[in-house]
This record gives C-alpha cells, sequence and structure tokens, in this order.
C-alpha cells in the first residue's frame, strides 16, 4: 500500500535488545500522530518477592532481574541496605566493588558496542553476519567480553549471576595474587578499548541532536559507580534518599514497564551519555584523551554516539581495574559485621545502561517489609519515545523500510535491558 | 572429547541437555553444563577437537525423539534454536563457522521436548531420551577405546 495518508511503522519485536518489545509508529500525512514502544513482557513483581526475605537475600534475589547487569542490582542492593543499617565498609572493600563493577561494564559494553549495535551501523543483520567480513573487530570483542567476564567470575564466584555479594562486603575476597594474574589481560584490553574508540569513530552517525535532560552520579573524585549525589544538567543535585521527591513512575497502558519522569519537568537520559556529559573531568587521562583525539567532548548530545561513548567507557572500565588491582590489599575481614534492626536505606549506583535506584525498609528482625527497585531502561523508556517522536517525523519522506531500520537503530542505541534478549525480528510496514 | 549439555534445569524439558551432562560427568567424563549462550559454548570448546553438544528442541516432532546433526548437516536451522536469549546453540555453530573456531568434530544431540513452562518437570518421554543419549555416548566411547 502507498500513499500520503496514514503510514505505520511496526516493529513486532525489537532484535538485538535485553527482552521483549516492539516499537509501533503511526504517520500521517508529514506528522507523527502515534509513537508507542509497546513492552510486552510480562511483569516481574520483584519488589514483592523481597518483601518478607532477610536483607542478607536481596543482592542474590535481585541479582536475577538480569543476566547481563546483576551486579549493578548486587551493588544497589547491599548499599542501600548498608545505609538502612549504618554499615561502614572496609575501604578495600570499596575498591573491590568497583573493580566488580568494571568487569560488568567490560562484559555489557563489549556485547553492545560490537554484537548488538555495530551491525546497524555496518548495515548487517546480526553480529554473525558482521563476523564474516570483520573477522578481527569481532575475535576482540570476545577477548574483550571474556575479559569481563574473568573478573567477574573471579569476584563473584561465576559468571552470570554471581553470588559473592553481600551486605558489609563480600563472602569471599580475591588474593593479591589472583588479581595480579589479570593484569596481563586487562592491559591488553586496555588497548584493544583505544582501539575500540577510533574503530566507532570511524563510524558514520547520523545527525540528531536533543536538548536532553542528563542525569548521573557525579562523585567528588571519581568517575562514577556505587556513590555520589544524583545530578543533571538542568540543576538537579541530590542525593539518593531524595529521588523519590524527584522521579515518578507513571504507569502507561502498552506498557508492562513503567515509565519515570522527572517531576515537573518529563522525560531525562540516562546512561553512557549522561554520565560522560556530567563527569568528563572525572575520566582518567587515557580515557579523556582519547575521547578528545576522535572529537568527543561534552555536551555530547547525539544519541547515535553513544556507541562511541561506550568505547570510552571501556577505556575508564580497563584502567580503572588496572588502578584498583595495583592499590588494592586484601582487607583483614572480608565483610563487616552487620546487625538486624530497623532502617529504611536508599541507594543509586551506575549500571551498564544509566542509574539504578533501590529502597529498602527493614524491621527489627532484618527481614524487608518494603523495597523499590527503579531501573535505568524504565528511567528511559520516555525518553526513547519523544526521542522517536522527533526522529520519525525526520524520516517521513524516506521509504518505510530504511525509515524503520532508522529507528530501530534509535532504540538500541539506548541498548534498552528490557530483561533477556531476543532475536527473531519481524517487521511490519504499512501504507494506507 | 568434551560433552556440552544446555538448557535451564528449571523449565521442564529444557532440562535436558543439564541432565545428559550431569550423568556423563558422574561417569567420569568430561561433561559440562551450560545455558546455551553462543558466546559461552564457542569459549567452552575452544581448543576442544571432539565437541558433543546435547540440548532440547522443540521442531513439533515427538518428544522425547532424539535428533542427530553432525558434519555436512551443521549448522542447525534457525528455528531449532530453543535459547531464551535468541542467541544460542545454531547462533553458537554459525558465529564459530564464520571464525574458523569450530572443533573439527561436532554433533549436536538433540532432544525433542514438550514442556518448557517455568517450574515445571520432565516428561517422561524426555526423561527416556536423557537415558538413551548418555548410554548412546558412553557406548560410542567404548568402541572408540580398545580395552
Amino acid at each position: 500500500m502507498t500513499g500520503r495518508g496514514t503510514r505505520t511503522i511496526r516493529v513486532d519485536t525489537l532484535a538485538r535488545v535485553e527482552g521483549e518489545g516492539s516499537l509501533y509508529i503511526k504517520l500521517v500525512g508529514e506528522r507523527v500522530a502515534d509513537v508507542k514502544l509497546k513492552i510486552y513482557e510480562p511483569p516481574r513483581l520483584f519488589e514483592a518477592f523481597l518483601r518478607g526475605r532477610h536483607f542478607s537475600e536481596a543482592a542474590d534475589i535481585t541479582a536475577r532481574i538480569c543476566g547481563i547487569c546483576p551486579i549493578a542490582y548486587q551493588m544497589s542492593a547491599v548499599h542501600a541496605i548498608e545505609r538502612a543499617l549504618g554499615v561502614r565498609i572496609d575501604p578495600m572493600v570499596r575498591l573491590l566493588r568497583r573493580l566488580f563493577y568494571c568487569g560488568e561494564w567490560i562484559e555489557s559494553h563489549a556485547l553492545h558496542v560490537y554484537m548488538l549495535h555495530a551491525p546497524d551501523f555496518l548495515g548487517y543483520p546480526d553480529a554473525i553476519a558482521m563476523a564474516a567480513d570483520h573477522r578481527a573487530v569481532v575475535e576482540r570483542a570476545l577477548r574483550l567480553k571474556k575479559i569481563g567476564n574473568r573478573i567477574v567470575q573471579l569476584l563473584g564466584g561465576r559468571e552470570i549471576h554471581p553470588v559473592s555479594a553481600a551486605v558489609g562486603g563480600f563472602y569471599k575476597v580475591p588474593t593479591q595474587q589472583q588479581l595480579n594474574e589479570l593484569v596481563g589481560d586487562l592491559e591488553w584490553a586496555l588497548e584493544a578499548s583505544l582501539e575500540t574508540v577510533r574503530w566507532t569513530a570511524s563510524l558514520e552517525f547520523p545527525n540528531f541532536e536533543q536538548d536532553y535532560e542528563f542525569v548521573a552520579l557525579r562523585h567528588p573524585d571519581e568517575y562514577p559507580f556505587n556513590e555520589g549525589r544524583l545530578v543533571s544538567n538542568r540543576g538537579l543535585d541530590i542525593d539518593a534518599a531524595e529521588y523519590e521527591d524527584h522521579f515518578v513512575e507513571l504507569h502507561v497502558k502498552h506498557s508492562n514497564a513503567l515509565h519515570s519522569v522527572v517531576r515537573g519537568r518529563g522525560s531525562y537520559l540516562v546512561g553512557p551519555l549522561a554520565r560522560f556529559n556530567l563527569n568528563f573531568d572525572k575520566l582518567p587521562d587515557v580515557a579523556r584523551n582519547v575521547a578528545l583525539e576522535v572529537g568527543l567532548r561534552p555536551p555530547v548530545r547525539n544519541l547515535f554516539r553513544s556507541i562511541e561513548v561506550r568505547a570510552v567507557e571501556l577505556v575508564f572500565a580497563c584502567a580503572e581495574a588496572l588502578r584498583v588491582i595495583r592499590e588494592y590489599e586484601p582487607p583483614a575481614l572480608p565483610r563487616a559485621e552487620v546487625p538486624n534492626r530497623t532502617g529504611v536505606g536508599q541507594a543509586i549506583t551506575e549500571a551498564p545502561r544509566g542509574i539504578l535506584y533501590h529502597r529498602y525498609a527493614l524491621d527489627e528482625k532484618g527481614l524487608i517489609v518494603a523495597a523499590r527497585i527503579v531501573p535505568p531502561t524504565s528511567q528511559n523508556l520516555h525518553q526513547i519515545e519523544d526521542d522517536l517522536r522527533e526522529y520519525a517525523a525526520r524520516l517521513v519522506a524516506w521509504p518505510l523500510e530504511e525509515a524503520t531500520w532508522k529507528c530501530e537503530q534509535a532504540v538500541r542505541s539506548y541498548d534498552p535491558c528490557i530483561s533477556c534478549a531476543t532475536h527473531a525480528l519481524r517487521v511490519v510496514i504499512e501504507r494506507e | 572429547m568434551l560433552i556440552l549439555g544446555c538448557g535451564n534445569r528449571d523449565r521442564g524439558d529444557d532440562a535436558a541437555g543439564v541432565l545428559v551432562a550431569e550423568r556423563l560427568w558422574v561417569l567420569g567424563l568430561d561433561a559440562q553444563i551450560c545455558s546455551g549462550q553462543a558466546l559461552e559454548l564457542i569459549d567452552a570448546w575452544n581448543g576442544t577437537d571432539d565437541v558433543i553438544i546435547v540440548d532440547a528442541v522443540m521442531t513439533g516432532g515427538p518428544a522425547g525423539k532424539v535428533w542427530l546433526w553432525e558434519g555436512e548437516q551443521l549448522p542447525l536451522p534457525e528455528t531449532l534454536s530453543l535459547s531464551t536469549h535468541g542467541f544460542g546453540v545454531a547462533e553458537a555453530i554459525r558465529l564459530a563457522r564464520a571464525l574458523d573456531r569450530l572443533p573439527k568434530r561436532l554433533r549436536v544431540f538433540a532432544i525433542e521436548g514438550s514442556r518448557f513452562e517455568l517450574g515445571s518437570t520432565l516428561s517422561p518421554e524426555v526423561m527416556c531420551a536423557v537415558k538413551e543419549v548418555v548410554a548412546h555416548i558412553t557406548k560410542a566411547l567404548e568402541t572408540a577405546v580398545p580395552f
């Protein structure tokens, strides 16, 4: 069907995203009449599962929310509970947690940059097709991801859904020797990440800049993982305890995931672009210099360039991992003693895809009476729809097949983590 | 020889590959349990010449039927992939072929399953198929070793 009436861009199953969702865009003449990112993956009710459980179980239960970023869930959980109970952690435990997060960022960013997102820019349906022509690139991705896995396995006990994170520290900590054994791999990974930045900079980016409200953690001394105030480029500057005063989750009919907005303002952006723009001065020299070398400096407002920013964060994660290993000495105790008592605690940490908020209320036996979890993707969903509304309007003159591909690419720029990846892609295009 | 049993033990018949690997491991064979994700598989068989993958499939055939793919019959049709992550055994074989990282000999035992709901139990037909595949692999080994 052709004509200038109503046209529909429809992607029934978004591929190369974590989880199950579809995309629907309705064009009427030159106008974008409707945009819906439909999340049909069923609700998972984790906040309810947590009620009545002891606080020591929260890290392992919430890790099950995601196979790609379980450490983010563990870190937000243990930090929120430690705040609720007034627990202070050993400085070496703090360092190890940073290393743990480095492992997750390396795994997740290597997977997304190369295997999920790069095929969009190079015109391949998937990474397997890309591998035939870009073998060295895919080999680099696999080795990078494996190095991230090694860190997670060493600190967490296993690669997926690690089991070692605990309130107060870790159940088991590595020796210096074990960490030193990672150095050779990480030195290679640092060089490979620098190459990744240069390689992503050679890709062609659609010219699409938006005036986002970027929201990320900011720490006085370091690029953020587990600590810092929550800030934005529109004046937000709050403690995690104030999060619910400023952010609201909305239920929308077409999505089983809630949409989060800044109270009184609307959509906002979390993730690599937000972190980079708000914390550029906190990147280690090696990461900041390579960003400048390829012409990346804040504010980066082009969503499609997030693949480059992820690559810069890969450089950061490798350099930070090496720093931690240099400074590490095993703590006197792997974890602090943690009492059972009442309390309420909130924490925000930086998952690969952006901020992850947890709040727990505990009773005198240390049982969870209430839990709240706001994952990064639900914080980006409203922004994704806003972006598509703007972006699709620029594509109205394009053949629908290409417009559909471009819109999918825009969604994938967010690296949405709906829960676990889908593969099959069915695109239906209608014109009236 | 390395045996990689893929699947999820909490999803009914999807546990088939896991159970085969466990039984073979108890018998002293080099058998591992995998989630079945492509990158994990390619990594697991790195440096091994002779690999057997055991996984559950759903092709519409009768529950408990055992399929064997080998050599030129590979890669598997994509429709056979049961990975919830969408990047499973079939993709592992395709990707490894593109990267020249396929083992010299690769066999895939696929057990037809009928129920894959979270929390469901193994169907009796698939339980029989698990025993059949374990027997087949151990028997094949006996003939390969002359004493």
